[in-house]
């Protein structure tokens, strides 16, 4: 994980949101999972939102949310969609585009 | 006895799904408050099919639906239906119907680790509840495997979807892409046990057809047939075999042919109420004027004679008749008699055999005649054209309607291919001929067969006068007229 340095020139802030339907142990491990990637890779520049469609379920719809955990990167844009536990944090870099796609046969 | 899931046998409850002709071949309508898969290849009309049950679920049997869709966003759907009269717009403001476009790109979603569907269940359930929906379609559900890679858990999720829905009670469509050798790509149909319905599109000739099959319905005795079905600006409408098969009521009652001589060819009182007859001849022998006469008496009588005429204009009908004494006008005028002219070459046979359906259910006729139905073997297979005829008199004598059909021969005293088709289920036939007598061209008539009445076995010439057919004194001495 010494290749990020190009990476590292983050300057605005992460807009990220976590989409869970209750407590699940997946959910509990995917936001773990954000936290950590987010604390080593994103320089403190972030923000996480869990939105529990328990609670807000209109919120699926409008978001296009359909599996649970979904992580949603509002920002920087494009949106990305990251779906799962988060526990393969290679492909989440993937899918955050902290990483280029092609490293990740690596 | 008692399936897995504890549904007694011939005890599902069904919910009409309001398409014309699809409740009939269902006995009933879909399983009430379960999954039923309609699979079936592109274009064939699955979403056409899955919309229209839930537009005629919200405005004839007052049950709201929810359409998920995830090929075509609200907007596409509601446009492409509109077409079929389907205000789609207009109910969804009535919250009569809901639409959830579900989008999904592979392009755009990273997979890493574990999940569920279980945002779809919160959507699905959330709109259930919004609008009180009764009916659910997705549409189709296997674009999930294109969209997500790991089929396992899609597997298991959508096995639980279909219990999930079960639960909720609602009656589903669930539509699905047919697959070679499979009903559906992915085996859909292992998840639905009680109902799943095929629906075909081919081209034959440069004609096409669209066929419905039920190939499974647990605990309801269902035709394998195929039915053709069409689709218009009214919907869908499928053309079942009517349910009555051979129960058609017997009746003594009988129907003047319109012509008091031939009335008495048939022991003396015309043709029985409610039978099919073939009129059969050469060109030019007549078979539009018995036709009409038939029409003509029924209408004068006051009952309502529904008129196909696939060769004539109504105009020329009319006019042609009333240079030999027929007064069709007079029974058009008074709303009796109704006239539908088109040629059978212009659309798909089913096109035909449904139009002819709705009109017949429209009008409500207590006599039809169709002239001629051999135009019917130009415009598709002679196994379709046979499987058409034999559907559309069936459907009237399930009706109790007296049909009159003429048909055009090209060989003398050989049944031709309509006829050899359809001849086992034709009550009364008539065979028309021409012959040359003293360098003149003559006509007579002959009855083939009368089932369940004791008629004339003489040959009969007879003119077309301006004064209508005229018969003449019985060949062979035996004057009886």
């Amino acid at each position: 994980m010494s290749d990020t340095s190009e990476w590292d020139t983050i300057d605005e802030t992460w807009d990220l949101c976590l989409y869970v339907a209750g407590q699940t142990a997946k959910s509990v491990t995917a936001f773990a999972n954000l936290k950590k990637v987010c604390e080593e890779h994103l320089n403190g520049k972030y923000t996480i939102q869990v939105i529990d469609l328990l609670v807000n379920p209109q919120l699926a719809r409008g978001d296009q949310i359909v599996a649970i955990p979904t992580l949603v990167r509002k920002l920087p844009e494009p949106i990305r969609k990251i779906i799962g536990d988060l526990s393969d944090t290679e492909r989440v870099l993937v899918g955050l585009q902290l990483r280029p796609a092609k490293s990740q046969a690596e | 006895m008692k399936s897995a899931d504890g549904v007694l046998e011939g005890t599902l409850e069904k919910v009409p799904t309001g398409i014309a002709g699809l409740d009939e071949v269902t006995r009933g309508g879909f399983p009430k408050g379960r999954p039923t898969l309609v699979c079936g290849s592109a274009g064939s009309g699955k979403t056409l099919l899955a919309m229209e049950f839930l537009v005629r679920g919200a405005t004839d049997h007052g049950e709201p639906g929810l359409f998920i869709a995830f090929e075509e966003t609200a907007e596409e759907l509601a446009k492409n239906v509109q077409s079929l009269g389907f205000e789609v717009a207009d109910l969804v403001a009535r919250k009569l119907i809901d639409i959830d476009y579900v989008h999904v790109d592979r392009s755009e979603i990273e997979e890493t680790g574990e999940f569920d569907l279980e945002g779809l269940f919160v959507r699905l359930g959330f709109a259930i509840d919004s609008i009180g929906a009764k009916r659910v379609v997705i549409d189709t559900i296997e674009v999930l495997f294109s969209g997500l890679s790991n089929t396992l858990i899609l597997r298991d999720e959508i096995s639980r979807l279909f219990r999930w829905l079960k639960k909720k009670g609602v009656t589903a469509v669930i539509t699905a892409e047919r697959a070679e050798g499979t009903l559906t790509r992915h085996g859909l149909e292992e998840y639905v046990s009680d109902c799943v319905i095929l629906l075909d599109h081919r081209v034959h000739d440069q004609i096409s057809t669209r066929r419905l099959r039920v190939v499974k319905y647990r605990g309801t005795a269902h035709d394998t047939n195929e039915f053709p079905f069409l689709i218009d600006n009214d919907g869908i409408s499928v053309v079942p075999i009517t349910a009555a098969g051979l129960t058609h009521e017997a009746t003594d009652e009988r129907i003047s042919t319109g012509i008091a001589e031939l009335d008495s060819m048939f022991d003396g009182g015309g043709y029985l109420r409610g039978s099919s007859v073939l009129i059969s001849g050469t060109a030019g022998t007549g078979k539009t004027s018995l036709g009409a006469h038939f029409a003509e008496g029924a209408c004068e009588r006051g009952e309502r004679c529904l008129y196909f005429s696939f060769e004539e204009s109504p105009k020329q009908l009319l006019r042609n008749m009333q240079s030999i004494g027929i007064n069709l006008g007079r029974s058009l005028e008074s709303g009796k008699l109704k006239i539908y002219s088109s040629r059978p070459t212009r659309f798909g046979l089913e096109m035909h055999l449904v139009t002819l359906q709705r009109l017949v259910r429209e009008f409500n006729p207590t006599v039809v005649v169709v002239d001629p139905i051999s135009n019917f073997l130009a415009a598709g297979t002679t196994i379709d054209a046979h499987s058409m005829l034999v559907r559309l008199i069936d459907l009237l004598k399930a009706r109790g309607i007296t049909t009159v059909l003429t048909n055009l021969t090209h060989k003398r005293d050989s049944p031709d291919e309509a006829t050899s088709g359809i001849s086992s289920i034709i009550d009364a036939w008539i065979w028309l001929e021409d012959f040359t007598e003293d360098d003149e061209r003559r006509t007579s008539l002959a009855i083939v067969k009368a089932r369940g009445l004791r008629h004339s076995r003489k040959i009969r010439n007879y003119k077309i006068t301006s004064d209508g057919v005229k018969l003449a004194i019985e060949r062979g001495g035996e004057a009886t007229t």
